[in-house]
């Protein structure tokens, strides 16, 4: 019955009894069982498809935005934008809480973007010029591709920069 | 019992008391489990009838009641069916949507695009199909042994209507996959219904909530099939359970030979 034959240790300490033994065995098997349950539930629920739209995709033609104008694309949340140097693209999500920030049509020159949850504003280029957005609005990369403009929302550039067209 | 053995027995549980008094006195441990160790017959008895997941057995089983070759386990796998089901069941459904241009090739995605969907697909099938299986062999054990017979005639009720929902959640869930077979069963299923005298008619519109098969009909089978058909099928089961342990626990053929070793 003992598994264990140090006899100088008393055996009715050291003895593992075959219940004792097989209780291990299967807790064990169990344990690592429902470990490989686990594992396996979580790669089951992270989905291997997705079946949203892509971040990388054409906004449209160089020509289609003149010097000083905004294009929007509110299905996307951004914002296409020219100026003297070249284009660039920003993000339209405030960067205080997240709400969707408003191109001002009828604007004047300091307050291009508004944002009507907590009246953050935003100049042309991003800027903030008042309200509580602690940051200018994020730019993400603006690719130009035989004229066609090309967006990728996953890739964000630093605040600023201008593709030259 | 001799006096030593006694004594034996008394100094051990005395040992165990000493390991197991800490957590015993607890406040927190005492408030969860309302009974001291287990070792007398009342703490026993405590510990079966005190504890929700056990308290639906009995606190003493019959030797016989227990034998593979009585019941053959048939209702009690049922029941793991169930439990199997219920867990694949709501796994499947963080992938499916009920609607006519997802449903197909969600199930698709299942087999071929998710990490072990196809193993919890054909788990979910397999234990379906069981289940049937093994209420109807369960059925057919109870009528062959009379366990039928009073005082356990409501529990066969029960039983039947248990039988029914498990038939029910078989036919709703073969909608689901939205294919040619699903399409075509749930047709005839409804035809059948129809036959109904009088209200056929009207009982096939409920069903299918339109003429035809289509978007309405998927999602009250799913409904069904997700929702009221498992918890009807819980509620019932909690009660047969319970309804076994009242009508005096396991039907048992009286024993050949009367004053031996008793109804053991």
């Amino acid at each position: 019955m003992a598994l264990v034959d140090d006899l100088n240790e008393p055996i009715s300490e050291r003895e593992i009894t075959r219940r004792r033994a097989l209780l291990t065995l299967g807790g064990g098997a169990l344990g690592v069982a429902s470990l490989g349950g686990i594992v396996t539930l979580l790669r089951f629920m992270s989905p291997n498809v997705l079946f949203e739209p892509a971040t990388r995709f054409k906004v449209g033609r160089v020509e289609d935005i003149p010097i000083g104008s905004v294009l929007v694309i509110p299905k996307r949340k951004i914002f296409v934008a020219r100026n003297d140097q070249g284009c660039f693209a920003m993000s339209s999500v405030c960067t205080h809480l997240g709400c969707m920030v408003q191109h001002q049509t009828a604007s004047k020159a300091k307050e291009e973007f508004f944002c009507p949850c907590h009246g953050s504003r935003f100049d042309f280029e991003g800027n903030v010029v008042g309200g509580p957005a602690p940051r200018p609005l994020d730019q993400v990369s603006l690719e130009i591709d035989g004229g066609e403009l090309v967006v990728d929302i996953k890739e964000t550039v630093p605040h600023g920069t201008v593709t030259e067209v | 019992m001799s006096e030593t053995k006694e004594t034996t027995l008394t100094a051990e549980r005395e040992k165990r008391r000493g390991l197991m008094a800490l957590l015993h006195g607890n406040r927190v441990f005492r408030s969860l489990f309302r009974h001291g160790l287990p070792d007398t017959n009342r703490n026993r008895a405590l510990a079966t009838f005190s504890n929700f997941f056990l308290h639906v057995q009995p606190v003493k089983v019959r030797l016989r009641a227990i034998k593979f070759t009585q019941t053959f386990y048939l209702g009690g796998l049922s029941l793991v069916c169930f439990g199997t089901l219920t867990i694949t069941g709501i796994l499947l459904m963080f992938y499916y949507h009920p609607s006519v241009p997802r449903a197909y090739e969600d199930m698709k995605d299942l087999q071929f695009v998710v990490s072990s969907g196809t193993f919890l697909r054909n788990l979910h099938r397999w234990s379906a199909h069981v289940m049937v299986a093994l209420v109807f062999l369960h059925m057919v054990r109870v009528f062959f042994a009379g366990a039928y017979k009073p005082p356990r005639e409501f529990n066969w009720v029960l039983g039947v209507i248990l039988f029914v929902l498990t038939v029910l959640l078989s036919y709703t869930g073969y909608l689901l996959p939205w294919d040619q077979l699903a399409y075509w069963a749930v047709t005839v299923g409804a035809n059948m219904a129809k036959a109904v005298p009088v209200m056929g008619e009207d009982i096939r519109f409920l069903m299918l909530g339109g003429t035809e098969v289509g978007e309405n009909a998927l999602i009250r089978f799913y409904v069904l099939h997700c929702v009221v058909l498992p918890l009807a099928l819980t509620g019932v089961i909690a009660l047969h359970l319970w309804r076994v342990r009242k009508d005096g626990g396991l039907h048992l053929p009286p024993l050949k030979g009367k004053g031996g070793e008793g109804d053991r």
